[in-house]
């Protein structure tokens, strides 16, 4: 119980106005490209991880545009069959393996966790800027393979296609394995922050909810990524030594293969949505000006999505497993939707006599709502078994799993850039056209793959280059959907740039949020906070104050204040 | 013959249902669609409504006092819950029906390879389309030459995986004549898109006439048609054209006869041995500047439809 604070040790003035503070920001504490190379400073790293993931991004993304074209017509449109085989290859490998998995907890959790948690850095800041290194290694692997032989095994590199096709496997394997060490470095790295580096009063219950779900990735990405290593291992053993572990030409087994794939990768699934639901609840919770409702609730679904997430990998292959092992993955998978559930209920509870501003991230945190509610209903199809044998590989698991990963964890990602950008790079930005740009993307998105939905329930297989006559009308649609989210994506990049151009000056707390990251200037200096922040409830937000000139919420004076039941453990 | 103009499926989910199992599969999705649709208007709704009724104005701040109430949030875990376990049962069954094919189904061999099907009938014949017969089990026991391929036919809402070194089973029963896609689903290289058949529905009494007839090609036909009907079936024109055109394979255009370059730097003659040879084993003697993707068939082709193929690249001048 310390919501009551000490009426002395009330924040200092100056730690939360914009105006000129006694310690320059990150940005410009040190200059020069030696003082970026070399940063141990977690926000540098994570502006770096911004960088590298974003243009990951935009490397994915031209690819999505080039393969929705080439499906325009049936047979050859734009390119031949093993271009178009290429491209969406490393469409997902790029999307997963470089954008998605690294964007939420590595780029802004990066930045965000210690300045949330109230520490000066990452517990292990020599290794933070190493997974850089690695991530930036591991891509350089992956990208080779494109300029070498090709990659097109799909994203999965099922076997024996993997290692016998004539395209760059390896090269791009290894780029992936690299990639996975980054990615366990930053999950020890958060598991150790979160454990050792709160600040007195920072008790578990009083974590924001975005570090609840960033603890629940680090466990993942620590757990299950090895195995990932240790399958690609195999793989390149059988590739390039002949040793046989999965084709059966070798005495091996091809379905062992996507045992051990899925082991990690549908645990990876939560890697990538966990942290957009932690953002989600910071913005839900932010912008409706009252805290979250049944925040233990949200805690221990985080937790119990990431333990339940190791159980259902098996419904990847109701095609190919037991019929016994299939009831069994079918049953344990519907499991994995009521923690879900309870975040989405929870979310719109939130919302109920709350105070709701639009603003442009809570646009976007409305549209993930939306968007990842159809992504997990659809789920129900492919979880039942009678249905998932028919809609297996078509294009209803595409739009499904788009769904839940873009219009999940990349809505997430977008309306979390628009949250913390304030405070990443101490500019505002247009509410204006910030608001346009969701608008788009939310109709582009769905134009685009609604009509997948209907696709592949009509018997539409995924991975096809040409395609039955039948079904051009739809996919006509879905490939104009995609240009309009398209404009979407660069408007809202556009936003983005303007800002840093023009934008005018953030305060310190824009959005009278109660979370740490807020007390302290925007941009932050070096070691995060001038005075050591004083910890109380993160959605408590009654106190603070809009200032009209300024544009900052500002804590009221201290009186002594109720308490209301969600904070009595401490 | 009236029923093999069927109109397509009326509905807008899930294609035209020709099976004994899609009706079963159609219902479980329609069971899932119908939850899945209130919930979706439930949220969707919620949602709106909360927005617009306490969109922030001037002044008044949140008034929800409750932040946790855990009564409504058990609520909300154990309906569902409960819900979930009817999709999952619902899903179950029509599974069973779909695992279990009955004692008397008619078998056929299924072997899938790098991008054809080859069907298997009980007397040997080998078809690149699927024909049986209506009204009657029909199990396809299934295995692979190469890499993973998945036989999916969206009108019997089947689909199971085809492996190499194991074998897997299918089953369904057509309920009504006609022609329906066939596809591969499970992707496998360059022309995955075109490892597409169809199965071929047979009203009663007609399967056994069309496969007796159909059988009998070697002897109705001249070798070089037969040749040139093997090379259709069996999957010789996914990679080799007749036309001089470049395909992942040597064009059969005037190659009799020829002098070709192997990928050792070694010269061979394309005479009946070697075409022979390279049916056999692809790979001892492979081409220069093509890549060792061709599956063998050893085993799959009699020494009279090798014959007749020889005959075929011979007629091609």
């Amino acid at each position: 119980m310390s919501t009551t604070l000490p009426p002395t040790t009330r924040l200092p003035e100056q730690a939360w106005k914009s105006e000129p503070i006694s310690e320059p920001d990150y940005l410009r504490n040190k200059r020069g490209i030696m003082s970026w190379v070399y940063t141990l400073d977690h926000k540098r790293i994570g502006v770096m991880y911004l960088i590298g993931i974003l243009t990951a991004f935009l490397m994915g993304g031209v690819m999505a545009i080039l393969v929705r074209t080439e499906l325009l017509s049936p047979s050859r449109t734009i390119m031949g069959p093993d271009a178009y085989n290429h491209m969406f290859t490393l469409h997902g490998a790029i999307m997963t393996f470089l954008f998605i998995i690294p964007s939420i907890p590595a780029a802004l959790g990066n930045f965000i966790l210690p300045i949330m948690l109230g520490a000066k850095d990452v517990a292990f800041p020599r290794m933070n800027l190493a997974s850089w290194y690695l991530w930036v290694f591991g891509a350089v692997f992956l990208i080779a393979a494109m300029a070498l032989n090709g990659l097109d095994t799909g994203w999965t590199f099922y076997t024996p296609y993997s290692t016998t096709t004539n395209s760059s496997v390896i090269s791009a394997t290894l780029g992936v394995f690299i990639l996975g060490f980054s990615s366990i470095f930053t999950g020890i790295n958060f598991i150790a922050t979160v454990h050792i580096m709160r600040p007195k009063g920072m008790t578990w219950f009083r974590m924001p909810l975005f570090l609840w779900s960033l603890y629940s990735t680090a466990i993942i990405q620590v757990l299950a990524t090895p195995v990932l290593g240790i399958t690609l291992l195999l793989l390149i053993a059988e590739r390039a030594l002949g040793i046989g572990f999965f084709d059966p030409k070798l005495g091996g087994d091809p379905v062992l293969y996507q045992h051990f794939f899925w082991f990690y990768s549908h645990p990876a699934v939560y890697i990538m949505i966990l942290p957009a639901m932690g953002v989600i609840s910071e913005l839900i919770s932010t912008f409706s000006r009252t805290p979250i409702f049944g925040y233990r609730f949200m805690c221990y679904s985080a937790i119990a999505i990431a333990f339940l997430g190791f159980l259902v990998w098996g419904h990847h292959m109701f095609t190919s497993e037991s019929a016994m092992a299939a009831v069994i993955f079918s049953a344990l998978t519907f499991s994995v939707s009521i923690p879900s559930g309870i975040k989405v209920f929870n979310w719109l509870a939130t919302l109920y006599k709350g105070s709701i501003s639009l603003t442009t991230p809570m646009c976007f945190a409305l549209s993930f709502i939306l968007l990842f509610t159809i992504g997990g209903l659809t789920g129900l199809f492919l979880g039942a078994l009678a249905t998932d044998i028919h809609l297996h590989d078509t294009y209803f698991v595409v739009a499904h799993f788009h769904y839940v990963m873009m219009g999940g964890s990349l809505m997430a990602f977008i309306g979390g850039m628009f949250y913390w950008w304030p405070k990443l790079f101490g500019k505002m930005y247009s509410e204006f056209w910030g608001r346009i740009s969701c608008l788009i993307i939310f109709i582009g998105f769905n134009w685009t793959f609604f009509p997948q939905f209907i696709l592949g329930s009509r018997g539409m297989p995924r991975r096809f280059y040409d395609y039955k006559p039948e079904y051009q009308g739809l996919h006509v649609i879905s490939t104009s959907g995609a240009f309009f989210l398209g404009i979407g994506l660069i408007l809202c990049a556009a936003v983005f740039l303007h800002s840093l151009w023009r934008g005018r000056r953030a305060p310190a707390n824009p959005w009278g949020a109660a979370t740490l990251e807020w007390q302290t200037a925007s941009p932050p200096p070096l070691h995060n906070f001038v005075d050591d922040p004083v910890v109380t409830d993160p959605y408590d937000m009654a106190d603070f104050e809009l200032q009209r000139d300024t544009g900052d919420y500002v804590r009221r004076p201290y009186t002594p204040s109720q308490s209301d039941g969600t904070e009595t453990q401490s | 013959m009236s029923a093999f103009s069927m109109p397509a499926s009326a509905r807008l989910w899930m294609p035209e249902s020709a099976s004994t199992a899609a009706q079963q599969v159609d219902w479980v999705f329609d069971v899932v669609l119908v939850i899945c649709t209130i919930f979706f208007v439930g949220i969707t709704g919620a949602l709106v409504a909360f927005v617009v009724r306490y969109r922030r104005r001037e002044g008044t701040p949140a008034t929800r006092q409750l932040h946790h109430h855990t009564g409504l949030e058990v609520a909300w875990s154990v309906i569902p819950g409960i819900l979930l376990a009817v999709i999952f049962i619902v899903g179950l069954t029509g599974f069973m029906q779909l695992t279990t094919p009955p004692e008397d189904a008619y078998e056929v061999g299924v072997i899938g390879k790098k991008w054809v099907w080859a069907f298997q009938y009980p007397n040997g014949y080998i078809d690149d389309t699927l024909h049986v017969p209506v009204d009657q089990p029909v199990m396809l026991n299934m295995t692979s030459d190469d890499v993973i391929h998945s036989m999916y036919i969206p009108a019997f809402r089947v689909k199971r995986d085809v492996i190499p070194g194991r074998y897997t089973k299918l089953w369904f029963e057509a309920t009504k004549p006609g022609e329906f896609n066939l596809f591969c689903a499970e992707y496998c290289g360059t022309k995955h898109s075109n490892m597409i058949s169809s199965v071929v529905v047979h009203p009663p009494g007609e399967f056994d006439r069309w496969l007796e007839k159909a059988s009998n090609f070697l002897e109705t036909m001249s070798p070089a048609e037969a040749g040139k009907l093997l090379y259709k079936r069996r999957g010789c024109a996914q990679c080799h054209s007749v036309d001089g055109s470049q395909m992942a394979g040597p064009s059969f255009l005037a190659a009799w006869g020829q002098t070709a370059v192997l990928d050792d730097g070694s010269t061979v003659e394309v005479d009946a041995n070697y075409i022979r040879e390279s049916i056999l084993e692809p790979q001892s003697k492979a081409r220069a500047g093509y890549r060792k993707v061709m599956p063998t068939y050893q085993g799959q082709l009699k020494d009279e439809e090798i014959s007749a193929l020889i005959e075929f690249i011979k007629s091609l001048k």
